[in-house]
C-alpha cells in the first residue's frame, strides 16, 4: 500500500502519477471465509478493518450489492458529534468521535474531519429551557457543550438572520464545538484501503441473495457470484435491515424512509458552522468546496426509492431563507435521497441476532455517518467475542421486547 | 488599437434597432435586443470570460445555452445579485451589471492561475493524500478559500417569487421542431396542452439553423406554428421556463424566469421567477441535445467552443466569434458551421474530420464549396496563452503517420458528436439504451413519457418534426383524446442525408499537456487514468474521485467523455462501465423559487385569538405557542416585565384576575357510545361521571407515555366536551378520530372539534364569584349550587355560555366560554364589573408561576416521551382501571414494572440569595465513575420565583423521587451546583381549600 | 411528489395526506396479550420493500382513515380502499 504524504505526492508527480497503487484489489470471491459481513458501507468496512486490525480476523469478505460506499455513506450531509441525552448514547457516539479525531493518521487517507462546531437554535425563551436539560445532560455526560447569545450566534454565522422580527426570531442556542464534518467518501474509501491492505476482501456487484442457516446457525451466504460458508456474519445494510433480516427468519423494528440532501452551487466561503434548527426543522453548512448542504425531515411514507420528492425541497428552502436571507439568490444545484432505517426510539439496532453468529448493525435512523467508526469498532468485538460490546448493550434487539427504549427523542425533543 | 467588432453588418435575431448598454467588470459595452450577455461580449471581442476552479484556467464560453461551464458571471449588485449566471443563459437588458468572479485581482491576471504550475503536484484526490499533518482543520482555510465559486449575495433578495399548480393532458417540454409539432399534434386534439421551454424564444434549433420546412424558412414555420398555438385556448405557452425536474407520478417541476431579462429594473409587482408544479396525464420530452466537445490537449483555451455554438452565435446573434476558423469533428453536423461562417464571410481554415470519409448532404456541399477539409486527421493541441492563436492538426489513425502541422486560427470549433439530454427521463426513473453508432445512450421508453427528437438519437430535422408529431398524437391519444394520425410535414430537409459518426473519446494517446474532459473542474485525462490506476473504477467512485460531472452544470459536458475515457482505459465497453444518475434540477434553480411566497408573515402564519386586538393594544409581547399569539404579560405604564408579571401573579392570589385561554382544545363527543369509547381514550373512568361534572384525566399513547392531560365534561346523556391541553387540541382530535376510524368503528360517536368556535375568558382568583355575579345571567354561581368541578350553561349577559369551574392556578376559577365573535365584548364587560375588585387581565407567565406554585404539571415540559402515570402519582388508578384503554397494556411491560424510575417532586432551594431560583434544566447528580465524575439522576423542568409564597419554587422528576422527600441533592447546572431539599411537588394550598372556595 | 387516490375524494397530492404506515392490528385481547404479541403490535413491522400494505389519512381533507397498496420501491399506488371494505381492522402507527 502507498503510504499518503506531502512527500509522496511530491514523488509521484516526478513520475507523472503513473506508480499509484490500487486504493484497494479487486478479489475474487473465496469458497470459505471466517467472518462474512453484508454492506460495504462505512459500517460494514469499518466493521472489516476493526476485525482485521484489532481481532486478528483477515479471513474477512465485504459483500457488496453495488459500489462500495454506495448507499447512505456516500448520501448523507456529513454531520458528526456525539452531544446526546442519555449517557449510553454520548458514551457510544463520543467514542465514535474520538475515533474520528484520530481516523486520518490511523488510517493514512485525509477523510476531511473539519469540526467547526455543531451549533443548535432555539427560537423562544420555553425552547431555549428545554434546551437547558438537554445541555446539562451533554455536559454530565462528559461532552463539551456550551450556550451561545444570539450575538455570538451571529459571531459565529455573519449571514444569519437574529432580528427580533423574524418568524422565529433566535432566542439563543449551543454549540458543541467538536462536533462537525467529514467528507464522506473519504470516510468509506480510507476504510476500504485500510481494510483491503490488512487481508480483507471487498467484494463489488456482488449481492447477498440469501443466508445459509441451519439449527439456527449461520452456515454460509448465498451470492450473487455463488454461495459461500463463513462462521459468522454481520449485517451492515442500512435502509434494507429489515430484507437481510427477512432472509434470515426475524424482523427489526424499523421503518425505512427516503431522507433527502440538497446542495448549492459551490460559493466562497460564508458560513463557518454546522446549524440545526430544531423548530423550523432544517440543517446546514457549508461544504469544503464551497456548496451549501441542507436537510430537513424525512419524506412521507415508507419508501425504498432512493428519490427526492418536491415537498420536502420546497420546506427546506422556506426554512433556510427564514435563517439565511441572503440564500435567497443563490440556486439549488443538486438533492437527492438515501433509504434510512428509523427505529421506534431513534436509537441503532446493534449486536446478537436470534440466529447464532448473524450479528447486525443497523436502524441507525438519520445518523449513522457519525457512527461508523464506532459502529464498526463494536459490531467487530461483538462478532469476534460472540458477546456485545459494552458500548452497545442498550442497544441490543431485545430492548423492543421489554420496552427498555432509550428514547433519545422522547426526551431531548429533538430527532436525531 | 481599434477594439475588434465581431458582429456581423446584418443577419440575425437581434433587434438592431435597440442598443443597450451593459458593464462587465466596470467596462461599458453595446449589444441589442436579443443578445445574451454572451453573445454580447463576444461581439466586443471579449473571449476571456471565466476561470477555472482549480487551476484557474483563463476560460471563454464553450457555448451557447445551458450547458455552460467555462462563462459564469455575478450579476447586478445589493438584493439582485445573482452568483454564478451562465453568461450563456442572461438575456441583455439595458443597464446590465456583470463582474468575473473566482479571479483576483482580474479575470484578465489572475494570481491563483499559479495553481496551474502546481498542477503536477495537485491531481484529482489530492487532497485526500495530503493536509493530515498537523491536521485538516490547520489547511482547511486556505482550501476553503481557493475552492467556491462565486461570492455568496449578502443582502435580502430584493424580488418575490411565486408558486402555480397546474393540471394537463399533454405536457410538451421543449419546444423545438419535436416539440412544437408534438404541441401542434395534442392541442389538435383537443387536450389541455402546456408546452413549456427554457429559451428567451421558443424554436430551439430552428431559430438558427438553416433550415426549411414546408418551404418556408424555418423561423417562420416556428412563427406561425407559435401563433396556431396561441390561437388555441387548450394550449399553455411558457417561454423562459425550464423543466428542472421530475417526480413521483409526473409531477414536473418547471422554473420560469418572469422577469430576470428586465433585471433589477423588473417592475415591483412581477416576480422575479414562478415555479410551476405541474401534473401531466402525459409528457412529451422533447429535450433535444448538447453537443458533445472533443478531448485533446489544451481544449480548453478560450476560442475553442462547440461547433453548433459557434453557428448559433453567427447565426442567431450575428456574432462572428472568429475570423479564421479550424473545425474539428467526427460527424457530419459540424460541416454547417464551416458552410455558414463560409458564407458568412468568415475564413475557414479547415475541416478536420476523425473520419476517412462521409457522404453526408453537408459534407458534399463543404465539398463542392471548396472547403478544405482534413480527412482522417485530428486536432492534437493548440497554442495561445488567453485565446487560441493555432491548432495543431496530426493524422488520427491510418497506416501511413503523416506530419503533424500548426494551422494558425483565432477560433477552433468542435464537436465531438451529441449527447441527449436524458436527465428528466432518467430522473422518471426511466432505464437507458446505449446506441454504439452514435455513442449515445437514449431513453428505453416509458408508458407515461413519450419521447421525441434528439433526445431519441434523431439528428435529422425531417425525422425530428415526424417523430414530435407521433408522440403528440400518442401522448393525446394515450391521455384519453382522439389524435388523427399526423400529416408528414414537407420538410425540405428531408432529403438531407447524414454520414455516419465515428464516436471517439480521445484524440491524443501521450501528452505531457493536459487534455479536459470536465472543464469547471480542470478533470483531465490524466486524471481519469489516475482514477482508474487507483481502483476507482466504479462509474460512481470515479465521478466523486475525479468531480467529474459535480460542477454547476453537472456534467452536460463532462459526463459522457469522462466514462467514455474511462471505459477506454480499463478497456471495457461504455455500457458496461454505465452512467451516473441524473439527479434534479436539470438547470439549478434559485432557492428563493424553491421557497416561494410563503416566507415571514406567511411561514406558519400566526393564530390570533379572538380578543387579540384587546391584547395587541395593551403593548403587551407575544408568545408563540404552537403559533398562537398569547400575551406573556401586560406591563403598564413605568412597570418592567418582571414587575407585571408579579403583579399579575399576586393579583390573582388575592383578588381575581381575568385571562384568554382560548386555545384550549374543545372537543365534542356525542353518540350512544361516547361513554364507553372515551373509557378507552382516557386512563381515568367516564361512565362514572354524573352530568353537568367535570372530571380531569389523562391520555396515553399505546406505548404507555403519558400524551396530554386535560378535563372532560358530561354535558348531557351520550354527550361529552373534552378539553385537551392548548398544545395537544388538534393533535387529540386526529388521535380520537384515529382510533375510531381504525380500532373500534362499530362505536356510534361523532367527534367535532369546537377549538375556535368558543371563547375561553377565565376568571380566577377569591373574587371571582362577585366579579361574575354581577352580570346578567341564569345561572346561579353561588358554592353550594355551583361546586369546584361542576359544569353549568345559561345565558350571561345574554350571550350563551358555557362555563366550567375548574381551576389551572389553585383559586376560585371559572372557564367561561362564549362564542368567539362575543369575546372581545364579553372580555370588556368583565374587566368594567371587576374593577372594584381590582381586575386585570394576566398573561402565560404569571399563569406559570400560579400553576407551578400549585405543582400543576404542563405536559410535555414536566413530562417527557418517557413517563407513565405512575411516575407523576397515578399509577394505582391507571392500573386499578379494567377496561382495555389505550396505553394500559404497555403498562405491564417489564421496564415499567422494575427499576428506580424518575417520580414527580419538588425542589427547594437551599441557601439561595434574594430571588434565585433554580435553573430549568438542572440536573440532580450523584459522583459516579464516569468521564465528568458524576451521573444524572433526574432534572429540574420547571422552576421559578413565587411572588406570595417569597420563595424560589421548583418541580422535576428525580429518581425513586417520592421515597426520598426531605433528602438534600446537588443540583447541576452549566458547570455550577446548588443544593436542593426534595419536597412534594405542591407549595401552595395541598389540601385545595382556596380550590373549593 | 406522490398523488394518493383517496377513496373518498379522488386523486390529490401527498401533502394533504400522513401516512399512517403499515396496516396492522391493535391484538383484539390487549389484555390478555403477552409481551412478545404486544411489543409486535407496538414496534415490529414488515417494512416491506415492494408492495406494502398500509393506511394513509386524507389530514387537509376528509380526514378519513384508509388502506392503500403501494410499492415502496417504485412508488406506483396500486390501489387505496375504505378501511370498512376490509375483513378485519387495522390502523398505523401511534407515534
Amino acid at each position: 500500500m502507498d503510504s499518503y504524504s506531502l512527500f509522496s505526492l511530491v514523488k509521484h508527480a516526478l513520475s507523472g502519477h503513473k506508480n499509484w497503487q490500487p486504493a484497494w484489489r479487486s478479489p475474487k470471491l473465496k469458497p470459505h471465509y471466517d467472518v462474512v459481513i453484508a454492506g460495504a458501507g462505512g459500517h460494514g468496512l469499518a466493521t472489516a478493518y476493526y476485525l482485521a486490525k484489532k481481532h486478528g480476523i483477515t479471513k474477512v469478505a465485504v459483500l457488496e450489492k453495488g459500489w462500495l460506499g454506495g448507499g447512505n455513506t456516500g448520501r448523507n450531509t456529513q454531520a458528526i458529534r456525539s452531544n446526546y441525552f442519555y449517557p449510553e448514547a454520548t458514551e457510544f457516539f463520543d467514542h465514535s468521535l474520538k475515533l474520528y479525531e484520530n481516523l486520518s493518521q490511523e488510517l493514512n487517507y485525509n477523510i476531511m474531519l473539519s469540526q467547526r462546531g455543531t451549533l443548535t437554535l432555539a427560537h423562544s425563551e420555553r425552547e431555549l429551557e428545554g434546551l437547558q436539560r438537554w445541555v446539562t445532560a451533554i455536559q454530565i455526560n462528559g461532552v463539551d457543550s456550551e450556550f451561545l447569545t444570539p450575538a455570538e450566534i451571529k459571531e459565529l454565522a455573519p449571514v444569519i438572520d437574529i432580528s427580533k422580527n423574524a418568524r422565529f426570531p433566535i432566542a439563543g442556542g449551543f454549540i458543541q464545538r467538536r462536533g462537525g464534518i467529514a467528507r464522506h467518501d473519504a470516510v468509506a474509501w480510507s476504510y476500504a484501503r485500510g481494510a483491503d491492505a490488512l487481508g480483507v476482501d471487498i467484494i463489488q456487484n456482488c449481492a447477498v441473495t440469501g443466508l445459509d442457516i441451519r439449527n439456527n446457525k449461520i452456515q454460509g451466504v448465498k451470492t450473487a457470484q455463488g454461495t459461500i460458508g463463513c462462521e459468522r456474519v454481520g449485517l451492515t445494510v442500512a435502509g434494507h435491515t429489515s430484507v437481510l433480516a427477512e432472509m434470515a427468519g426475524f424482523q427489526v423494528p424499523v421503518t425505512s424512509m427516503a431522507l433527502q440532501a440538497m446542495v448549492t452551487e459551490p460559493m466562497k466561503p460564508f458560513l463557518n458552522t454546522m446549524i440545526a434548527s430544531p423548530v423550523v426543522h432544517v440543517y446546514m453548512h457549508q461544504s469544503d468546496r464551497g456548496e451549501l448542504v441542507f436537510g430537513g425531515g424525512a419524506d412521507t411514507g415508507n419508501s425504498y426509492a432512493q428519490r427526492g420528492s418536491v415537498p420536502i425541497l420546497e420546506e427546506n428552502a422556506r426554512a433556510i431563507l427564514e435563517l439565511f436571507p441572503c440564500v435567497s439568490r443563490m440556486k439549488l444545484m443538486r438533492q437527492w435521497a438515501g433509504i434510512v432505517d428509523v427505529t421506534p426510539d431513534t436509537m441503532p439496532v446493534i449486536g446478537k441476532t436470534p440466529v447464532d453468529g448473524l450479528y447486525i448493525n443497523g436502524g441507525w435512523g438519520t445518523g449513522g455517518f457519525k457512527a461508523i467508526p464506532a459502529g464498526g469498532d463494536t459490531l467487530a468485538c461483538t462478532i469476534a467475542r460472540d458477546k456485545p460490546h459494552s458500548l452497545i448493550e442498550k442497544f441490543s434487539l431485545e430492548r423492543f421486547r421489554s420496552g427498555e427504549l432509550v428514547n433519545e427523542a422522547a426526551s431531548s425533543g429533538v430527532a436525531h | 488599437m481599434a477594439k475588434p467588432d465581431h458582429r456581423l453588418p446584418q443577419g440575425g435575431r437581434i433587434n438592431r434597432d435597440k442598443p443597450l448598454s451593459f458593464s462587465y467588470d466596470g467596462a461599458v459595452y453595446q449589444g441589442y435586443e436579443g443578445d445574451t450577455l454572451a453573445s454580447a461580449l463576444l461581439a466586443n471581442g471579449k473571449r476571456l470570460l471565466g476561470r477555472s476552479f482549480k487551476y484557474h484556467r483563463p476560460r471563454g464560453a464553450l457555448s451557447a445555452g445551458v450547458e455552460e461551464c467555462n462563462a459564469l458571471v455575478r450579476l447586478e449588485s445589493g438584493g439582485y445579485v445573482e452568483p454564478n449566471a451562465r453568461a450563456t443563459l442572461v438575456p441583455l437588458y439595458q443597464g446590465l451589471s456583470a463582474k468575473s468572479q473566482n479571479c483576483w485581482p482580474s479575470v484578465d491576471w489572475d494570481i491563483q492561475a499559479i495553481n496551474g504550475l502546481a498542477a503536477r503536484f495537485l491531481p484529482v484526490g489530492f487532497y485526500n493524500k495530503t493536509f493530515m499533518w498537523p491536521s485538516w482543520r490547520f489547511w482547511e482555510g486556505f482550501v476553503r478559500r481557493a475552492a467556491g465559486l462565486g461570492e455568496a449575495p449578502e443582502a435580502a433578495d430584493a424580488q418575490e417569487y411565486h408558486k402555480r399548480h397546474a393540471h394537463c393532458d399533454v405536457l410538451v417540454i421543449g419546444a423545438g421542431p419535436a416539440g412544437l409539432m408534438a404541441a401542434l399534434q395534442a392541442a389538435g386534439s383537443g387536450a389541455r396542452v402546456i408546452l413549456a421551454d427554457e429559451q428567451e424564444e421558443m424554436g430551439g434549433s430552428l431559430l438558427w439553423e438553416q433550415d426549411e420546412i414546408a418551404g418556408i424558412a424555418a423561423a417562420e414555420w416556428v412563427r406561425s406554428a407559435l401563433g396556431e398555438l396561441a390561437a388555441q385556448n387548450n394550449v399553455t405557452l411558457l417561454k423562459r421556463c425550464t423543466a428542472t425536474g421530475y417526480y413521483d407520478h409526473n409531477l414536473i417541476v418547471m422554473a420560469e424566469r418572469v422577469s430576470d431579462f428586465l433585471g433589477p429594473k423588473a417592475p415591483v409587482d412581477v416576480p422575479r421567477q414562478r415555479l410551476w408544479k405541474v401534473r401531466a396525464a402525459q409528457v412529451v420530452l422533447a429535450t433535444g441535445a448538447i453537443e458533445r466537445p472533443l478531448v485533446f490537449p489544451n481544449n480548453d483555451r478560450p476560442g475553442v467552443m462547440l461547433a453548433a455554438a459557434v453557428r448559433q452565435y453567427l447565426n442567431r446573434y450575428a456574432v462572428a466569434v472568429g475570423q479564421r476558423v479550424v473545425v474539428a469533428c467526427n460527424n457530419d453536423s459540424a460541416y454547417r458551421t464551416a458552410l455558414d461562417l463560409q458564407a458568412a464571410g468568415v475564413e475557414v481554415v479547415a475541416v478536420v474530420d476523425v473520419r476517412a470519409d462521409s457522404q453526408g448532404s453537408w459534407v458534399n456541399q463543404a465539398k463542392s464549396a471548396g472547403i478544405r477539409i482534413l480527412n482522417n486527421h485530428a486536432v492534437t493541441n493548440t497554442k495561445g496563452r488567453k485565446g487560441v492563436t493555432a491548432a495543431r492538426v496530426a493524422p488520427y489513425s491510418g497506416e501511413t503517420p503523416g506530419v503533424a502541422r500548426w494551422l494558425d486560427c483565432d477560433l477552433v470549433a468542435m464537436s465531438g458528436g451529441w449527447n441527449p439530454v436524458v436527465h428528466l427521463y432518467s430522473q422518471s426513473g426511466g432505464d437507458l439504451d446505449y446506441v454504439e453508432a452514435d455513442g449515445v445512450f437514449v431513453p428505453q421508453g416509458r408508458d407515461y413519457i413519450q419521447t421525441a427528437g434528439s433526445v431519441n438519437g434523431r439528428w435529422l430535422l425531417a425525422e425530428c418534426l415526424r417523430e414530435g408529431a407521433g408522440a403528440g398524437v400518442k401522448a393525446a391519444q394515450t391521455a384519453g383524446f382522439e389524435a388523427a394520425a399526423p400529416a408528414p410535414e414537407n420538410a425540405s430537409a428531408d432529403t438531407l442525408k447524414q454520414g455516419p459518426t465515428l464516436p471517439v473519446w480521445k484524440l491524443v494517446d501521450e501528452s505531457s499537456d493536459k487534455q479536459w474532459i470536465d472543464f469547471q473542474h480542470d478533470v483531465t485525462l490524466s486524471d481519469v487514468e489516475l482514477a482508474a490506476r487507483e481502483n476507482f473504477i466504479s462509474v460512481e467512485h470515479f465521478k466523486r474521485f475525479t468531480t467529474t460531472g459535480m460542477s454547476v452544470d453537472q456534467g452536460k459536458t463532462s459526463n459522457i467523455n469522462g466514462l467514455a475515457t474511462l471505459a477506454q482505459v480499463l478497456g471495457k465497453a461504455i455500457p458496461q462501465v454505465g452512467a451516473t444518475k441524473f439527479r434534479p434540477p436539470y438547470t439549478p434553480v434559485a432557492m428563493g423559487a424553491l421557497a416561494g411566497p410563503d416566507l415571514g408573515p406567511f411561514y406558519r402564519p400566526k393564530r390570533e385569538m379572538p380578543c387579540h386586538d384587546w391584547h395587541a393594544a395593551q403593548q403587551g409581547d407575544f408568545d408563540d405557542a404552537g403559533y398562537w399569539q398569547r400575551p406573556s404579560c401586560y406591563p403598564l405604564a413605568g412597570e418592567t416585565r418582571q414587575q407585571a408579571i408579579k403583579r399579575e401573579a399576586l393579583m390573582v392570589r388575592r383578588g381575581v384576575g381575568l385571562f384568554e385561554g382560548s386555545p384550549l382544545g374543545k372537543i365534542e363527543v356525542r353518540g350512544k357510545d361516547a361513554a364507553e369509547f372515551l373509557n378507552r381514550i382516557y386512563m381515568n373512568n367516564v361512565p362514572s361521571l354524573k352530568q353537568g361534572h367535570i372530571r380531569y384525566a389523562l391520555a396515553l399513547n399505546d406505548a404507555g407515555a403519558i400524551t396530554d392531560d386535560g378535563v372532560f365534561t358530561k354535558l348531557g346523556e351520550d354527550h361529552y366536551l373534552l378539553s385537551p391541553s392548548s398544545a395537544a387540541a388538534e393533535r387529540f382530535v386526529g388521535s380520537l378520530e384515529e382510533w375510531h376510524q381504525t380500532a373500534w368503528p362499530h362505536y356510534e360517536v361523532i367527534i367535532s372539534p369546537v377549538t375556535t368556535q368558543w371563547a375561553t375568558l377565565t376568571l380566577a382568583g377569591p373574587k371571582a364569584r362577585q366579579v361574575l355575579q354581577k352580570l346578567d345571567a341564569d345561572i346561579d354561581f353561588s358554592k353550594a349550587a355551583f361546586p369546584h368541578m361542576a359544569f353549568r350553561s345559561g345565558a350571561l349577559e345574554g350571550v350563551p355560555a358555557r362555563i366550567s369551574r375548574v381551576s389551572f392556578t389553585g383559586e376560585l376559577s371559572y372557564e367561561v366560554n362564549v362564542p368567539a365573535s362575543y369575546a372581545e365584548a364579553l372580555w370588556r364587560r368583565l374587566l368594567q364589573a371587576g374593577e372594584p375588585e381590582g381586575i386585570a387581565a394576566y398573561g402565560l407567565e404569571a399563569l406559570i408561576i400560579l400553576r407551578l406554585e400549585k405543582g400543576y404539571l404542563h405536559i410535555g415540559a414536566d413530562t417527557d416521551g418517557n413517563t407513565i402515570p405512575d411516575d407523576i402519582g397515578w399509577g394505582a388508578p391507571a392500573r386499578k382501571k379494567a377496561v382495555d384503554y389505550i396505553g394500559r397494556r404497555s403498562l405491564d411491560l417489564p421496564v415499567y414494572c422494575q427499576g428506580r424510575r424518575l417520580q414527580l417532586v419538588g425542589f427547594k432551594l437551599l441557601g439561595g440569595r434574594g430571588e434565585q431560583c433554580i435553573e430549568v434544566g438542572a440536573h440532580s447528580i450523584e459522583s459516579a465513575d464516569t468521564a465528568s465524575g458524576m451521573r444524572s439522576t433526574g432534572f429540574v423542568t420547571s422552576s421559578c420565583f413565587s411572588p406570595h409564597l417569597n420563595q424560589p419554587v421548583a418541580i422535576g422528576r428525580i429518581e425513586d423521587g417520592r421515597n426520598r422527600q426531605g433528602e438534600v441533592v446537588a443540583l447541576y447546572y452549566d458547570r455550577k451546583t446548588c443544593r436542593a431539599e426534595i419536597t412534594a411537588p405542591v407549595f401552595y394550598d395541598p389540601e385545595g381549600e382556596r380550590l373549593h372556595a | 411528489m406522490q398523488q394518493i387516490d383517496c377513496p373518498w375524494c379522488g386523486k390529490r397530492n401527498e401533502t394533504e395526506f400522513s401516512c399512517g404506515g403499515e396496516l396492522i392490528s391493535r391484538p383484539q385481547d390487549a389484555l390478555g396479550a403477552d409481551d412478545k404479541a404486544w411489543t409486535d403490535y407496538l414496534y415490529f413491522r414488515t417494512n416491506t420493500k415492494g408492495v406494502h400494505t398500509e393506511v394513509w389519512r386524507h389530514t387537509f381533507g376528509c380526514r378519513q382513515w384508509f388502506k392503500a397498496e403501494r410499492n415502496t420501491l417504485t412508488h406506483q399506488v396500486v390501489n387505496t380502499r375504505k378501511l370498512s371494505e376490509e375483513t378485519g381492522e387495522g390502523h398505523g402507527d401511534h407515534g
